[in-house]
Protein backbone atom coordinates (compact mmCIF):
# COMPACT_ATOMS: atom_id res chain seq x y z
CA UNK A 1 0.00 0.00 0.00
CA UNK A 2 1.06 3.43 -0.92
CA UNK A 3 1.91 5.71 1.84
CA UNK A 4 3.51 8.75 0.59
CA UNK A 5 0.96 12.04 -0.16
CA UNK A 6 -2.06 10.69 0.76
CA UNK A 7 -2.49 12.31 3.64
CA UNK A 8 -5.05 15.72 3.39
CA UNK A 9 -2.98 19.00 3.17
CA UNK A 10 0.35 17.47 3.60
CA UNK A 11 3.74 18.31 1.41
CA UNK A 12 5.03 14.67 0.21
CA UNK A 13 8.32 15.92 0.93
CA UNK A 14 7.31 15.95 4.56
CA UNK A 15 7.46 12.16 4.22
CA UNK A 16 6.33 9.27 6.56
CA UNK A 17 7.12 10.06 10.09
CA UNK A 18 6.28 13.86 9.21
CA UNK A 19 2.22 13.93 8.90
CA UNK A 20 2.75 12.31 5.27
CA UNK A 21 0.36 9.37 5.84
CA UNK A 22 -2.70 8.67 7.77
CA UNK A 23 -2.39 5.89 10.29
CA UNK A 24 -5.38 4.67 12.03
CA UNK A 25 -7.45 6.61 8.93
CA UNK A 26 -7.20 10.22 10.70
CA UNK A 27 -4.96 12.62 9.74
CA UNK A 28 -1.54 13.83 11.74
CA UNK A 29 -3.58 16.38 13.07
CA UNK A 30 -6.71 15.20 14.24
CA UNK A 31 -4.16 11.94 15.94
CA UNK A 32 -2.34 14.20 17.65
CA UNK A 33 -5.12 15.95 18.65
CA UNK A 34 -6.52 13.00 20.39
CA UNK A 35 -3.60 12.08 22.01
CA UNK A 36 -3.29 15.61 23.66
CA UNK A 37 -6.66 15.34 24.69
CA UNK A 38 -6.31 12.26 26.32
CA UNK A 39 -3.36 13.41 28.50
CA UNK A 40 -5.59 16.19 29.56
CA UNK A 41 -8.33 13.97 30.36
CA UNK A 42 -5.93 12.77 32.64
CA UNK A 43 -5.12 16.19 33.84
CA UNK A 44 -8.19 17.32 34.64
CA UNK A 45 -9.22 13.29 35.82
CA UNK A 46 -6.37 13.99 38.51
CA UNK A 47 -7.84 17.50 39.67
CA UNK A 48 -11.16 16.50 40.03
CA UNK A 49 -10.31 12.82 41.80
CA UNK A 50 -8.25 15.40 43.99
CA UNK A 51 -11.50 17.06 44.77
CA UNK A 52 -13.50 13.92 45.48
CA UNK A 53 -11.12 13.10 48.06
CA UNK A 54 -10.45 15.81 50.12
CA UNK A 55 -14.37 15.70 49.83
CA UNK A 56 -15.03 12.72 51.20
CA UNK A 57 -12.15 13.32 54.38
CA UNK A 58 -14.64 16.11 55.28
CA UNK A 59 -18.24 15.73 57.13
CA UNK A 60 -21.23 16.85 55.41
CA UNK A 61 -23.29 19.67 56.41
CA UNK A 62 -25.83 18.00 58.06
CA UNK A 63 -28.48 20.32 59.42
CA UNK A 64 -31.62 21.88 57.68
CA UNK A 65 -30.73 23.92 54.75
CA UNK A 66 -32.55 27.36 55.92
CA UNK A 67 -30.28 27.76 59.11
CA UNK A 68 -26.98 27.06 56.97
CA UNK A 69 -24.32 28.94 58.15
CA UNK A 70 -20.57 28.72 56.35
CA UNK A 71 -17.75 27.10 58.82
CA UNK A 72 -14.85 25.22 58.08
CA UNK A 73 -15.97 22.19 60.13
CA UNK A 74 -18.09 20.81 57.23
CA UNK A 75 -17.85 20.74 53.50
CA UNK A 76 -20.94 23.70 52.09
CA UNK A 77 -23.69 22.61 50.41
CA UNK A 78 -22.93 24.26 46.53
CA UNK A 79 -26.67 25.20 46.07
CA UNK A 80 -26.18 27.71 49.15
CA UNK A 81 -22.56 29.16 48.12
CA UNK A 82 -23.65 29.44 44.41
CA UNK A 83 -26.65 31.58 44.71
CA UNK A 84 -26.37 34.60 43.46
CA UNK A 85 -27.37 36.04 39.84
CA UNK A 86 -25.57 39.41 38.58
CA UNK A 87 -28.03 42.32 38.71
CA UNK A 88 -30.54 41.12 41.63
CA UNK A 89 -28.60 41.78 44.99
CA UNK A 90 -29.00 39.88 47.99
CA UNK A 91 -31.87 37.46 46.52
CA UNK A 92 -31.23 33.32 47.30
CA UNK A 93 -31.72 32.14 43.73
CA UNK A 94 -29.84 28.95 43.80
CA UNK A 95 -27.60 27.45 41.27
CA UNK A 96 -29.82 29.49 38.44
CA UNK A 97 -26.50 31.47 36.99
CA UNK A 98 -24.47 28.63 36.79
CA UNK A 99 -27.23 26.14 34.76
CA UNK A 100 -27.27 29.47 32.39
CA UNK A 101 -23.33 28.91 31.89
CA UNK A 102 -23.47 25.34 31.23
CA UNK A 103 -26.36 25.77 28.80
CA UNK A 104 -24.30 28.35 27.23
CA UNK A 105 -21.33 26.24 27.07
CA UNK A 106 -23.77 23.01 25.70
CA UNK A 107 -24.87 25.61 22.72
CA UNK A 108 -21.57 26.75 21.97
CA UNK A 109 -20.67 22.99 21.64
CA UNK A 110 -23.71 22.49 19.32
CA UNK A 111 -22.90 25.68 17.07
CA UNK A 112 -19.40 24.05 16.68
CA UNK A 113 -20.26 20.78 15.56
CA UNK A 114 -22.20 22.61 12.91
CA UNK A 115 -19.20 24.66 11.99
CA UNK A 116 -17.40 21.13 11.58
CA UNK A 117 -20.06 19.91 9.50
CA UNK A 118 -20.00 22.75 7.50
CA UNK A 119 -16.93 22.19 6.65
CA UNK A 120 -17.20 18.82 5.59
CA UNK A 121 -19.29 20.52 2.84
CA UNK A 122 -16.88 23.41 2.14
CA UNK A 123 -19.51 25.87 2.87
CA UNK A 124 -17.13 28.80 3.65
CA UNK A 125 -20.35 30.98 4.57
CA UNK A 126 -22.05 28.49 6.96
CA UNK A 127 -18.50 27.62 8.74
CA UNK A 128 -17.62 31.48 9.53
CA UNK A 129 -21.43 32.16 10.40
CA UNK A 130 -21.37 29.04 13.34
CA UNK A 131 -17.82 29.64 14.27
CA UNK A 132 -19.01 33.13 14.91
CA UNK A 133 -21.59 31.87 16.96
CA UNK A 134 -19.19 29.72 18.62
CA UNK A 135 -16.73 32.55 19.54
CA UNK A 136 -19.79 34.33 21.34
CA UNK A 137 -21.10 31.46 23.18
CA UNK A 138 -17.24 31.13 24.66
CA UNK A 139 -16.30 34.99 25.40
CA UNK A 140 -20.01 34.62 27.45
CA UNK A 141 -18.99 31.48 29.28
CA UNK A 142 -15.60 33.36 30.23
CA UNK A 143 -17.65 36.54 31.30
CA UNK A 144 -20.16 34.97 33.26
CA UNK A 145 -16.89 33.30 34.95
CA UNK A 146 -15.13 36.08 35.61
CA UNK A 147 -18.90 37.74 37.53
CA UNK A 148 -19.02 34.57 39.35
CA UNK A 149 -15.02 34.28 40.56
CA UNK A 150 -15.72 38.21 41.52
CA UNK A 151 -18.49 37.63 43.78
CA UNK A 152 -16.86 34.35 45.37
CA UNK A 153 -14.12 36.02 46.24
CA UNK A 154 -15.78 39.63 47.34
CA UNK A 155 -18.46 36.94 49.17
CA UNK A 156 -21.86 37.87 50.83
CA UNK A 157 -22.67 40.98 52.87
CA UNK A 158 -23.06 39.20 56.52
CA UNK A 159 -20.01 36.84 56.12
CA UNK A 160 -19.01 33.90 58.33
CA UNK A 161 -18.03 33.64 61.54
CA UNK A 162 -15.16 31.25 61.56
CA UNK A 163 -12.06 29.95 63.77
CA UNK A 164 -8.69 29.66 62.00
CA UNK A 165 -4.85 29.45 62.07
CA UNK A 166 -3.69 32.65 60.48
CA UNK A 167 0.06 33.06 58.81
CA UNK A 168 1.07 34.24 61.70
CA UNK A 169 0.62 30.93 63.47
CA UNK A 170 -2.25 32.44 65.73
CA UNK A 171 -5.74 30.90 66.01
CA UNK A 172 -8.52 33.61 65.76
CA UNK A 173 -12.04 33.85 65.20
CA UNK A 174 -13.40 36.48 63.10
CA UNK A 175 -16.03 37.09 60.65
CA UNK A 176 -14.86 36.92 57.19
CA UNK A 177 -16.42 38.15 53.69
CA UNK A 178 -15.71 36.28 50.68
CA UNK A 179 -12.61 33.73 50.13
CA UNK A 180 -8.96 33.87 49.59
CA UNK A 181 -6.42 30.86 49.43
CA UNK A 182 -5.93 30.23 53.52
CA UNK A 183 -9.89 30.77 54.53
CA UNK A 184 -13.23 31.02 52.71
CA UNK A 185 -16.74 32.07 54.87
CA UNK A 186 -18.18 29.08 52.93
CA UNK A 187 -16.18 26.23 54.52
CA UNK A 188 -12.70 24.46 54.96
CA UNK A 189 -9.76 26.57 53.02
CA UNK A 190 -9.83 23.32 51.00
CA UNK A 191 -13.21 23.89 49.25
CA UNK A 192 -11.98 28.22 47.85
CA UNK A 193 -8.31 26.43 46.71
CA UNK A 194 -10.00 23.26 44.86
CA UNK A 195 -12.42 25.92 43.62
CA UNK A 196 -10.22 28.36 42.41
CA UNK A 197 -7.39 25.87 40.79
CA UNK A 198 -10.14 23.40 38.97
CA UNK A 199 -12.22 25.96 37.54
CA UNK A 200 -9.39 28.53 37.21
CA UNK A 201 -7.85 25.37 34.85
CA UNK A 202 -10.55 24.65 33.29
CA UNK A 203 -10.75 28.51 32.66
CA UNK A 204 -7.55 29.29 30.98
CA UNK A 205 -8.75 26.21 28.76
CA UNK A 206 -11.24 28.27 28.15
CA UNK A 207 -9.35 31.52 26.75
CA UNK A 208 -7.14 29.00 24.71
CA UNK A 209 -9.82 27.48 22.94
CA UNK A 210 -11.20 31.41 22.33
CA UNK A 211 -8.28 32.44 20.92
CA UNK A 212 -8.11 29.28 18.81
CA UNK A 213 -11.37 29.86 17.44
CA UNK A 214 -10.69 33.28 16.48
CA UNK A 215 -8.20 31.89 14.46
CA UNK A 216 -9.90 29.67 12.81
CA UNK A 217 -12.99 32.62 12.23
CA UNK A 218 -10.12 34.50 10.74
CA UNK A 219 -8.27 32.15 8.95
CA UNK A 220 -11.78 30.54 7.49
CA UNK A 221 -13.11 33.83 6.72
CA UNK A 222 -10.27 35.33 4.71
CA UNK A 223 -10.56 32.16 2.90
CA UNK A 224 -7.22 30.22 3.52
CA UNK A 225 -9.25 27.07 3.92
CA UNK A 226 -11.12 27.25 0.95
CA UNK A 227 -7.65 28.11 -0.79
CA UNK A 228 -5.88 25.03 1.04
CA UNK A 229 -9.00 22.75 -0.09
CA UNK A 230 -10.17 21.43 3.23
CA UNK A 231 -11.21 22.40 7.00
CA UNK A 232 -9.61 20.49 8.98
CA UNK A 233 -8.36 22.95 10.98
CA UNK A 234 -11.97 23.45 12.21
CA UNK A 235 -12.19 19.73 12.90
CA UNK A 236 -9.27 19.79 15.21
CA UNK A 237 -10.16 23.01 16.91
CA UNK A 238 -13.61 21.32 17.22
CA UNK A 239 -11.96 18.73 18.87
CA UNK A 240 -10.34 20.33 21.37
CA UNK A 241 -13.60 23.06 22.29
CA UNK A 242 -15.83 19.97 22.96
CA UNK A 243 -12.80 18.82 25.19
CA UNK A 244 -13.94 21.74 26.89
CA UNK A 245 -17.18 21.50 26.97
CA UNK A 246 -16.83 17.50 27.83
CA UNK A 247 -14.45 18.65 31.33
CA UNK A 248 -17.04 21.24 32.19
CA UNK A 249 -20.05 19.30 32.53
CA UNK A 250 -17.68 16.91 35.22
CA UNK A 251 -17.01 20.13 37.13
CA UNK A 252 -20.68 21.20 36.93
CA UNK A 253 -21.78 17.86 38.84
CA UNK A 254 -19.06 18.04 41.04
CA UNK A 255 -18.51 21.40 42.26
CA UNK A 256 -22.38 22.29 41.90
CA UNK A 257 -24.48 19.52 42.79
CA UNK A 258 -22.55 16.94 44.60
CA UNK B 1 -10.04 38.69 -9.75
CA UNK B 2 -10.11 36.07 -12.98
CA UNK B 3 -7.69 34.20 -10.91
CA UNK B 4 -9.81 34.20 -7.70
CA UNK B 5 -12.53 32.40 -9.82
CA UNK B 6 -10.47 29.82 -11.20
CA UNK B 7 -9.22 29.07 -7.63
CA UNK B 8 -12.42 28.78 -6.05
CA UNK B 9 -12.17 24.51 -7.14
CA UNK B 10 -14.06 23.52 -3.83
CA UNK B 11 -17.51 22.46 -4.37
CA UNK B 12 -19.84 23.29 -1.59
CA UNK B 13 -21.94 20.49 -1.32
CA UNK B 14 -25.81 21.05 -0.09
CA UNK B 15 -26.84 20.68 3.61
CA UNK B 16 -27.24 17.23 4.92
CA UNK B 17 -30.75 18.66 6.89
CA UNK B 18 -30.49 14.35 8.55
CA UNK B 19 -27.55 14.87 10.23
CA UNK B 20 -28.33 18.72 11.61
CA UNK B 21 -31.37 17.46 12.73
CA UNK B 22 -29.46 14.57 14.74
CA UNK B 23 -26.85 17.29 16.25
CA UNK B 24 -29.95 19.21 17.36
CA UNK B 25 -31.34 16.34 18.59
CA UNK B 26 -28.16 15.53 20.54
CA UNK B 27 -28.18 18.96 22.21
CA UNK B 28 -31.42 18.87 23.42
CA UNK B 29 -30.85 15.24 25.09
CA UNK B 30 -27.98 17.15 26.89
CA UNK B 31 -29.80 20.42 28.02
CA UNK B 32 -32.52 17.46 29.20
CA UNK B 33 -30.01 15.22 31.30
CA UNK B 34 -29.32 18.98 32.84
CA UNK B 35 -32.40 20.11 33.41
CA UNK B 36 -33.29 16.66 35.43
CA UNK B 37 -29.80 16.81 37.40
CA UNK B 38 -31.31 20.28 38.48
CA UNK B 39 -34.56 19.07 39.32
CA UNK B 40 -32.68 16.38 41.04
CA UNK B 41 -30.37 18.98 42.82
CA UNK B 42 -33.54 20.59 44.76
CA UNK B 43 -35.95 17.36 44.92
CA UNK B 44 -34.29 14.45 46.31
CA UNK B 45 -32.69 14.11 49.81
CA UNK B 46 -28.90 14.50 49.59
CA UNK B 47 -27.17 11.06 49.70
CA UNK B 48 -25.27 8.72 47.85
CA UNK B 49 -28.76 7.33 45.74
CA UNK B 50 -28.55 11.03 44.71
CA UNK B 51 -24.38 11.23 43.94
CA UNK B 52 -24.74 8.21 42.33
CA UNK B 53 -27.70 9.19 39.61
CA UNK B 54 -25.55 12.45 39.50
CA UNK B 55 -22.64 10.58 38.34
CA UNK B 56 -24.47 8.09 36.03
CA UNK B 57 -25.96 10.98 33.71
CA UNK B 58 -22.79 12.90 33.88
CA UNK B 59 -21.27 9.80 32.04
CA UNK B 60 -24.03 9.35 30.33
CA UNK B 61 -23.87 12.98 29.03
CA UNK B 62 -19.90 12.72 28.52
CA UNK B 63 -20.61 9.88 26.20
CA UNK B 64 -23.13 11.59 23.91
CA UNK B 65 -20.64 14.76 23.48
CA UNK B 66 -17.60 11.95 22.36
CA UNK B 67 -19.74 9.78 20.04
CA UNK B 68 -21.85 12.85 18.96
CA UNK B 69 -20.08 15.75 18.85
CA UNK B 70 -16.20 14.39 18.71
CA UNK B 71 -17.14 11.21 16.17
CA UNK B 72 -14.83 9.10 18.13
CA UNK B 73 -17.41 6.45 17.41
CA UNK B 74 -16.49 7.13 13.59
CA UNK B 75 -13.18 6.63 13.50
CA UNK B 76 -11.17 3.67 13.15
CA UNK B 77 -11.39 1.11 15.90
CA UNK B 78 -7.45 0.71 17.17
CA UNK B 79 -7.95 4.91 17.89
CA UNK B 80 -11.07 4.27 19.91
CA UNK B 81 -9.85 1.79 21.82
CA UNK B 82 -6.75 3.89 22.32
CA UNK B 83 -8.70 6.35 23.97
CA UNK B 84 -11.00 4.68 25.42
CA UNK B 85 -9.13 1.90 27.08
CA UNK B 86 -6.30 4.03 29.16
CA UNK B 87 -9.44 5.62 31.11
CA UNK B 88 -10.21 2.07 32.89
CA UNK B 89 -7.04 3.16 34.84
CA UNK B 90 -9.10 6.43 36.69
CA UNK B 91 -11.49 4.16 37.98
CA UNK B 92 -8.59 2.74 40.24
CA UNK B 93 -7.56 6.22 40.81
CA UNK B 94 -11.71 6.79 42.04
CA UNK B 95 -11.43 3.85 44.23
CA UNK B 96 -7.95 4.23 45.80
CA UNK B 97 -8.81 8.01 46.67
CA UNK B 98 -12.18 7.25 47.72
CA UNK B 99 -10.76 4.73 50.28
CA UNK B 100 -7.89 7.17 51.14
CA UNK B 101 -10.05 10.45 52.08
CA UNK B 102 -12.84 8.52 53.99
CA UNK B 103 -9.59 6.70 55.95
CA UNK B 104 -8.77 10.36 56.93
CA UNK B 105 -12.32 11.26 57.69
CA UNK B 106 -12.33 8.47 60.27
CA UNK B 107 -8.98 9.06 62.18
CA UNK B 108 -9.44 13.72 62.03
CA UNK B 109 -13.64 13.38 63.42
Amino acid sequence: MSTTATAIGVSPKRGVWGGGNEPLKASYGKLMMWFFLLSDIFTFAALLITYISLRVSFPSYGGPVDTFVGSNEYWPVPELVFDAIPFVHGVHIPLAFVGLMTFILILSSVTMVLAVEAGHRNDKKDVVKWLLWTLLGGITFLSCQAWEWSHFIHGTPSGSLITYVNNMGQTVSEIVFGANLSVNEYGPANFAQLFFFITGFHGFHVTLGVLLLFLAFYQAAVGIYEERGHYEMVEKIGLYWHFVDLVWVFVFTLFYLI
Amino acid sequence: MATQQNKSALEVMPRDEAKIKKIWKTAGILLLLTLVEFVFAFTLPRGFLLYFIFIALTIWKAKYIMMEFMHLGEEAKPLFYSIIVPLIFLVWLVIALVKEGSDIFIMRW
